[in-house]
């Protein structure tokens, strides 16, 4: 019998978890933003009830990884991959918190017609921040260190729209002050997706951490 | 050659070139560079036969003993070369002692214990021996827990006790290396804890040479480590460094559990 072949199944069965995690995690944005570009309450609602879902995952996926260095005391390779787990883990469960709150600032917009040059943003946005999840996740599947660092380029793309979107709700406020509720809300979410990309970005420097074990700041 | 991950400039207390040691035909260590830092703890690790144990007491030549050995290369001990001919290697084991693996205590008093050394080297003085024996005993963590049963049997001690009165006895004669061949594997983990404790107070005043098989101890109480197998340091650095992002695959097959 191999050495740690126990272990290794289980370091194989978290990574298993995390991807299961961050498939929900990432179904969990697109539907956030799709009920607010839709309007829609009730998939918000939906939205906000899946995050407990994740929770659970995240709580059973982080016992596994402290199981592991209580019982195991990994080193080197194996350390690092359970504290990239770890890392992954966490940014994974603050982006599902923020598709609660994209979700709860839906449920807040009381219009029937959300700004549409807005709307395209956020949609963009969304679609950026889905992609950033993917490769950030492909990367740490693929232990390729060269892909989490160009997902990390796309938070410059993010960044960017974000500016774009706050000016544009500055300029909405200022020529129609009635607007100012839904423009709020919507500065929120765009703040949200903001900060989405900066966890995504997270889990790239994490994947680089695990694959050279050498630190890198990405945003 | 072995790739070191030390940045620090510290000070070498000891320089190990190109050393090779046979026993008889069999190469136990072979070309070993290695650089000793002063008030640094140097934890040796690597599987059974990987010539860590050898190399370590190469160090204050222990091996010496042993019928058939010979070594090449060179150990300086500030600048000296301890393999000259002309070294007093009684004066050598007393500026590098050793403790080994089961405390060995000898067959007599807690005091006469740490006053054996000082005795050996002439010093007669009562007042000075005792001051020579509460200081030893206090730099081992023991005093409180022997200084009213000093004049008993040794052998009364517990494990753990016995293991911190052979360090006493070792540092009575005021070493400048303390050479530790796993020097917990007997002992239960309270023991061993006060042990490592211990180890991390000495090295303010002594340069430290751990052998341990206990991986997690090697990570607990060592700066630098250093990896060997087959004779051979495979990998030198910062302990962090080894056991968090080590650069040969060997190493971290071996620290991994992986190793075979």
């Amino acid at each position: 019998m191999k050495p740690r072949s126990s272990f290794d199944k289980a370091l194989i069965e978290i990574q298993e978890d995390i991807f299961q995690l961050a498939n929900l995690v990432e179904q969990a944005i697109f539907n956030a933003v799709q009920s607010l570009i839709k309007l829609d309450p009730a998939g918000a609602a939906q939205v906000i009830m899946c995050d407990e879902e994740i929770d659970e995952l995240y709580a059973k996926i982080e016992s596994k990884c402290i199981k592991l260095i209580a019982t195991q005391q990994p080193m080197a390779r194996d350390l690092r991959m359970v504290v990239t787990g770890i890392k992954i883990l966490l940014s994974l469960e603050r982006i599902g918190d923020h598709a609660v709150d994209i979700a709860q600032a839906t449920m807040c917009i009381r219009e029937s017609e959300l700004n549409r040059k807005c709307s395209e943003y956020l949609t963009k946005m969304s679609r950026i921040v889905q992609q950033m999840i993917k490769d950030g996740l492909g990367a740490y599947r693929k232990r390729d260190a060269q892909k989490a660092q160009e997902m990390c380029t796309l938070d410059d793309e993010v960044d960017h729209i974000f500016t774009k979107i706050f000016q544009l709700l500055i300029d909405n406020i200022l020529a129609d002050p009635k607007s100012i509720v839904q423009s709020s809300y919507l500065l929120y979410v765009s703040r949200y997706l903001e900060r989405i990309a900066d966890h995504a970005t997270d889990i790239g420097e994490a994947v680089i951490y695990l694959i050279t074990g050498e630190r890198k700041k990405l945003n | 050659m072995v790739k070191n991950g030390l940045n620090e400039p510290n000070e070498n207390k000891i320089l190990v070139k190109k050393l090779s040691l046979f026993y008889k035909d069999f190469q136990a260590l072979k070309n070993v560079d290695l650089d000793i830092k002063a008030n640094k703890i140097t934890a040796l690790i690597g599987p059974s036969g990987c010539g860590k144990s050898t190399f370590l007491r190469t160090l204050n030549r222990m091996n010496d003993l042993i019928e058939g050995v010979k070594v090449e290369g060179t150990i300086l001990l500030e600048g000296e070369n301890i393999y000259e001919p002309e070294v007093d290697v009684v004066n050598l084991r007393k500026r590098i002692g050793m403790v080994f693996q089961r405390p060995n205590p000898f067959p007599m008093s807690v005091y006469d214990n740490v006053a054996y050394g000082p005795r050996i080297h002439g010093l007669k003085n009562k007042r000075q021996l005792d001051e020579i024996i509460e200081k030893s005993l206090h730099l081992a963590a023991l005093w409180d827990e022997v200084n009213a049963r000093l004049f008993k049997s040794a052998l009364g001690l517990s494990g753990g006790q016995q293991q911190r009165l052979c360090i006493a006895r070792l540092l009575a004669v005021e070493p400048e290396v303390l050479l530790m061949d796993e020097p917990s594997s007997a002992l239960d983990p309270i023991s061993t804890l006060k042990i490592e404790e211990l180890i991390q107070i000495l090295k303010k005043n002594y340069t430290i040479v751990i052998v341990t098989h206990n991986m997690q101890q090697a990570a607990r109480v060592s700066d630098v480590t250093a990896f060997f197998l087959n004779g051979e340091l495979i990998e030198y650095g910062s302990t962090e460094e080894i056991f968090t992002r080590p650069k040969d695959q060997r190493t971290e097959d071996y620290i991994s559990g992986r190793f075979g």
